[in-house]
C-alpha cells in the first residue's frame, strides 16, 4: 500500500495564534554543554522588503553532533538543556533571533562526517509550502568536504553561511534573502 | 527509530508550486531560482519529538476553552495521521488555528469586520494516540473575505501543523468542508493542480463520530511523507 502524502498549504497571516504557544528563542539552556551562540537576521522578500510575518522553525545536533530525541528541555536525554527545536516569528521589522549552543559535526548515512550546520524550515503567508534551508558557520574548514554544501554552486554558498556579528560575544548574522541578488539558497528534501 | 525510512520526493502534481501568480503574495515570496535537490542526512531524517507533558489535554476541545460556549455548529474533526505506507504515526503533535464562526480569527492584524467570540481561541493542539489518531471538537469556522482579488472569499478551513518523525516529514496544510462552493474560487485550494489531491483536503462527513444531538463529525485523515520501503525496492 502506498498513500500520496497531503497535499501543503500556507500558514497564513494568522498561524500565531496557535504556534505562538512554542515559540521559544531559546534552544538550549544556559546548562547545555557547548559554545553558545546567537543568530539574528531578516526576512526580505522580492521587493527588498522585510517579512513581518514569517516564522522559523530550527532544528539542530548537540555540541557534539548528536541529535536530541526529544525536543523538549526537561528530559533531553542526549544533551542535557537542549532541546535541539526552536520556533522564532519574525517582528514587524522582519527581524528574527535566537540562542544556541553551537551544533557539533555529525555524520550522515554513510558515514561521512558533514559540517556543523542548522536545519531551517521556513512558513509565511504568500509560501503555499515551507521553504528548507541550512545554517553554517564561518571559518569551518569542515565546510570544505560537507556533501549538501558541496552541492551548491560555489557562487551561493556564502548565503548558507553566517556572518560573525561579534566575535566575543559568539553572535552571528544570517538572512533570508527570497529573490533577487544574494537569494537564499534552498533545498529540495 | 529502529526502521530506517526513507522520503521520497511527492509527485509534482500533488504538492503546490511555490509560485502561484494568482495567489498573489506568492509573487514577491517564492524564492525564484530552482530549488536544490539534497540526499538526505541524519539531520533531515531526525527531528522534534513531544510528549505528553508538552501538551495540555484538554485543549483538544474548542468549545469547553472558556467559561462559556462559543457560538457556531459545534463540530467534530478527527481522523488519522498515517505514512506512506498507512502505518500510524504515533504520538505526534498536531497544532490547528481557525476563525470563529463569524469567520473572525482572534489576531489583532485581522481586519475583518466580523464579531470576535469571548469565548472562542480558535487555537487547539493535541498528540496522536497509539494509533496515530487524534480528535478535536470546536465550531464551524466561517468563511472570510481577503485582499487577493476583488470580492475574495477564503472557503471554511481549519488550519493544521503536523510533525511526523523527522524534519522530513513536517507539514503544514489546510482542511476544507465538504460542499463549499468557495473552494471553486480560491488561488490557494487551486493551487495544488492534482484534482484527487486537492479532494483528499476536504475533510468527509462522518456518521461514525457524530455525537447525537450534540455535534456533527467530519474526518480527515492525513498522510505523512515516509515509508519504510525504499523507492529501489517498489
Ligand atoms: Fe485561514
Amino acid at each position: 500500500m502506498s498513500l500520496v502524502p497531503t497535499s501543503s498549504q500556507t500558514v497564513g497571516p494568522f498561524f500565531s495564534i496557535a504556534l505562538g504557544r512554542l515559540c521559544n528563542e531559546n534552544i538550549a539552556a544556559g546548562t547545555a554543554a557547548g559554545e553558545c551562540m546567537a543568530i539574528a537576521g531578516r526576512v526580505l522578500d522580492g521587493d527588498g522588503m522585510p517579512v513581518p510575518d514569517a516564522v522559523l522553525e530550527i532544528w539542530q545536533a548537540d555540541a557534539r553532533g548528536i541529535y536530541p530525541r526529544n525536543g523538549e528541555k526537561e528530559d533531553s536525554s542526549t544533551a542535557k538543556g537542549l532541546c535541539g527545536f526552536g520556533r522564532v516569528a519574525t517582528n514587524e521589522h522582519g527581524e528574527f533571533r535566537f540562542v544556541s549552543v553551537k551544533p557539533g559535526s555529525g555524520s550522515d548515512t554513510e558515514g561521512r562526517e558533514h559540517a556543523p550546520h542548522l536545519l531551517v524550515s521556513i512558513f509565511m503567508r504568500g509560501l503555499l509550502t515551507r521553504l528548507m534551508t541550512r545554517i553554517y558557520f564561518p571559518d569551518e574548514p569542515r565546510n570544505a568536504n560537507d556533501l549538501v554544501l558541496g552541492l551548491v554552486p560555489e557562487e551561493r554558498r556564502d548565503t548558507l553561511i553566517a556572518k560573525v556579528a561579534d566575535r566575543a560575544a559568539g553572535s552571528f548574522q544570517w538572512n533570508v534573502i527570497l529573490q533577487g541578488t544574494d537569494e537564499t539558497v534552498f533545498f529540495e528534501w | 527509530m529502529s526502521e530506517p525510512v526513507s522520503y521520497r520526493l511527492p509527485h509534482l502534481s500533488t504538492q503546490p508550486p511555490l509560485l502561484h501568480p494568482a495567489y498573489v503574495s506568492s509573487q514577491k515570496r517564492a524564492p525564484t531560482l530552482p530549488l536544490i535537490r539534497a540526499p538526505h542526512t541524519s539531520s533531515e531524517l531526525s527531528g522534534p519529538i513531544f510528549s505528553a507533558s508538552s501538551v495540555e489535554p484538554r485543549i483538544c476541545d474548542l468549545t469547553r476553552q472558556s467559561s462559556g460556549a462559543p457560538i457556531g455548529e459545534r463540530i467534530v474533526v478527527s481522523g488519522k495521521v498515517l505514512d506512506e505506507d498507512a502505518r500510524p504515526v504515533r504520538h505526534t503533535l498536531i497544532e490547528i488555528w481557525q476563525a470563529n464562526a463569524a469567520g473572525r480569527y482572534l489576531h489583532k492584524k485581522d481586519q475583518h469586520d466580523a464579531p470576535l467570540d469571548p469565548h472562542f481561541t480558535g487555537c487547539g493542539h493535541t498528540l496522536t494516540d497509539d494509533e496515530g489518531r487524534y480528535r478535536f471538537v470546536t465550531v464551524r469556522p466561517g468563511a472570510y473575505p481577503w485582499r487577493n482579488h476583488a470580492n475574495a472569499w477564503r472557503p471554511a478551513h481549519i488550519h493544521f501543523s503536523v510533525f511526523g518523525p523527522a524534519f522530513a516529514s513536517r507539514l503544514v496544510t489546510q482542511m476544507y468542508f465538504p460542499g463549499d462552493v468557495l473552494q471553486a474560487y480560491d488561488p490557494i485550494f487551486n493551487s495544488i493542480a492534482d484534482e484527487a489531491a486537492r479532494a483528499r483536503l476536504v475533510a468527509g462527513f462522518d456518521w461514525d463520530s457524530t455525537i447525537p444531538e450534540t455535534a456533527l463529525g467530519f474526518r480527515f485523515d492525513i498522510v505523512l511523507r515516509g515509508s519504510r520501503v525504499t523507492p529501489m525496492e517498489k
